[in-house]
């Protein structure tokens, strides 16, 4: 039955994908300034001297756009090939499924720690509703949301080294290289990616909270003699948890759209940095690629993200 | 009856809220429920009924509701004067509740079998797979078909009824002294009350447990219960034996509840007769009897002094100036 479900959800994604995959492909190309213009205007590099129309043929730009799609799209559903770059002839997909884990970590990292930040905090606010705590967290959660994390990042970035001479490490270490010079080194864009999103888990959680410390079978728990502790955790958490979890899915390409500034910011060679050249580059066969693919993984996660609710709400999982 | 009281309220008095909008809830009230007696407390919505079961168990939200005098003395210890870790010793294991409202009480999200293994677990120190047995033995206990293989199962897979079933059972789990019952039978259909409050009076009579059972319905009464309160307004005003009660109410309430139930041995086309006028608000009790601005016999002493329980016979007391006592 779950089996069943998941295959439809995962067919349901096919039309969503052709739709998003046409859009990106042919809204990139409205963009004014083509990749021929840019790369006629520089002088170096292998394009340079060929005369305009054999370079769009070389590149395959001179067929109608409709063309270009449908090759596109044969090359994908035949091979799928996402095409090449068009400033160095590698595959999109090789650059992609290189670039993606970066950016899958860093995204995955923000995501944990706001969870292990919102959701204690949260439930502590509802226990303390009203007191100075519950003031305190609720004020710094509101400048958490308020504060843009680019301007942040960038502060991180630039303040220490005026300070103290010391910047955030700036050349990548990879996970083979040094694991944990690492994880250090995406330690603090995530910290700054969580930033909004913990302030949001926070306050959803407290409401949930609140709202489920009310339920009749709250006051059930008490008369059953159980520890304040116990009810909280095995009675009040779980169910107040379940709305978080939409959230979660909610969440997924919004941390995906703050680990580009990140990733430009902090130097960090992911999916994000890939589509800022690519967009300045109008490497557009990349471009698509990428949009693609984080489409995909956006779509999978808030498939996880339904799936889980059949844990959560034993309701959702006998209908 | 000779040996003490399995409990005995005595003076409980709860306030809701401070300063002006204040108010109190349960009033002076003192009773006594003997081991494996049914006592019922009978009243309208808002006469403090609940709040009085709440109260006994230290269940009374707070704030904004608190305790503000009295005792609660239950097997010879006040229950007000406990700890917290104290007190929670002896909720679900020696005194257990079972509340109005099955299709909200249960946890939603836990399997029942845990529901009910859990103050087996905490209690008696059971571990959770002798646990799970004992909730099957319970769920048996409550004539729950399939018993073994509805330990897995969540409440949304049954109906009102069922749940309540559940819900007795989990009160039954730890063998308790006394089972509160609030309203347990004011959310289900007419046909599935009546079994329910069989399987309460059945069990309750296996295990020597007493009950306290709430409710505004008298017909209840009558059948269930040994003895009964009668509460207005936040105050007992009335309290006898169940069958003395119905053959000699002495409250002018009490009567008024009596003339408003349809009977079968009353010839056809004899009205019902109302109680005229609205339930007291608790914030703005007159003075004198709560009952006065209700009721036909009201003299100016009623509406000058609070009469407290008087006795007026072997067992009977009630609160009015207007009747006989002694």
């Amino acid at each position: 039955m779950i089996g069943g479900y998941v295959a439809r959800r995962i067919l349901a994604l096919i039309p969503t994908l052709f739709f998003a995959s046409l859009i990106v492909f042919f809204t990139i190309r409205l963009i004014p300034g083509s990749v021929i213009d840019l790369m006629l205007s520089q002088n170096d590099g292998s394009a340079s001297g060929l005369p305009r129309a054999q370079l769009e043929a070389a590149l395959g730009l001179d067929q109608p756009i409709y063309i270009q799609y449908f090759r596109w799209l044969g090359s994908l559903l035949l091979h799928g090939n996402l095409g090449n770059s068009l400033w160095t002839g590698t595959p999109v997909m090789d650059e992609v499924v290189h670039r993606l884990p970066v950016t899958f970590e860093l995204g995955a990292m923000a995501l944990v720690i706001s969870l292990s930040i919102g959701v204690p905090i949260g439930v502590y606010t509802a226990l303390r509703q009203n007191t100075i705590g519950d003031y305190i967290f609720r004020t710094v959660s509101i400048l958490a949301l308020a504060i843009p994390g680019f301007w942040i990042g960038t502060l991180v970035a630039v303040l220490p080294a005026l300070w103290w001479g010391w910047s955030p490490p700036i050349s990548y270490v990879s996970l083979l290289q040094d694991p944990v010079a690492h994880l250090v080194q995406l330690l603090i864009p995530a910290l700054i990616l969580a930033m909004a999103s913990s302030a949001l888990i926070m306050r959803l959680t407290r409401t949930m909270m609140l709202e489920v410390l009310r339920q009749d079978y709250i006051r059930t728990a008490y008369a059953k003699g159980l520890p304040v502790r116990t009810i909280m955790a095995r009675h009040a958490l779980r169910n107040a948890l379940i709305p978080v979890i939409t959230l979660i899915g909610l969440l997924a390409p919004l941390l995906f759209g703050g680990t580009i500034i990140m990733e430009q910011i902090f130097a960090i060679p992911g999916m994000g940095l890939l589509l800022l050249e690519a967009v300045g580059n109008r490497d557009y066969p990349m471009i698509t690629g990428v949009f693609l693919i984080t489409g995909i993984a956006v779509i999978i996660i808030n498939l996880l993200v339904d799936l889980s609710y059949g844990w959560f709400d034993p309701k959702v999982r006998t209908r | 009856m000779a040996s003490t009281p399995l409990l005995q309220v005595r003076n409980l008095t709860t306030q809701f809220g401070s300063g002006a909008g204040a108010f109190t809830a349960v009033n002076d009230i003192t009773f006594d429920v003997n081991a494996g007696e049914t006592v019922a407390i009978v009243g309208e919505s808002g006469s403090g009924k609940s709040v009085t079961a709440l109260s006994i168990l230290r269940l009374v939200p707070t704030p904004p509701g608190h305790i503000v005098a009295g005792e609660v003395v239950f097997e010879g210890i006040d229950l007000l004067k406990l700890s917290d870790a104290e007190m929670r010793a002896v909720r679900g294991n020696r005194i257990a509740m079972i509340f109005q409202e099955p299709m909200t009480s249960l946890n939603p999200s836990l399997t029942i079998g845990l529901q009910i293994a859990e103050p087996v677990n905490l209690h008696k120190g059971m571990p959770w797979n002798m646990a799970y047995k004992k909730a099957k033995e319970l769920l048996e206990r409550v004539r729950m078909p399939d018993a073994q293989g509805r330990l897995n199962t969540n409440p949304h897979q049954f109906s009102g009824g069922m749940r309540q079933r559940i819900m007795i059972a989990m009160a039954l789990a730890c063998e308790p002294k006394l089972i509160i019952a609030d309203e347990p039978t004011t959310a289900l259909d007419v046909t599935v009350q009546a079994q329910i409050l069989e399987l309460l009076k059945e069990l309750t009579h296996e295990t020597g447990a007493a009950l306290i059972l709430i409710t505004h319905d008298l017909g209840v009464v009558a059948r269930y219960a040994d003895r009964v309160c009668v509460m207005y307004g936040g105050k007992i005003v009335e309290t006898a034996d169940a069958c003395d009660l119905y053959e000699r109410p002495m409250h002018p309430y009490t009567r008024g509840l009596m003339a408003s139930i349809p009977r079968l041995d009353q010839p056809a086309g004899v009205r019902l007769v109302p109680i005229i006028g609205q339930p007291p608000n608790l914030a703005q009790l007159p003075p004198g009897c709560a009952f006065n601005p209700r009721c036909s016999e009201a003299a100016e002493r009623c509406r000058r002094d609070t009469p407290n329980l008087m006795k007026a016979g072997d067992g009977h007391s009630h609160a009015c100036w207007m009747v006989p006592h002694g």
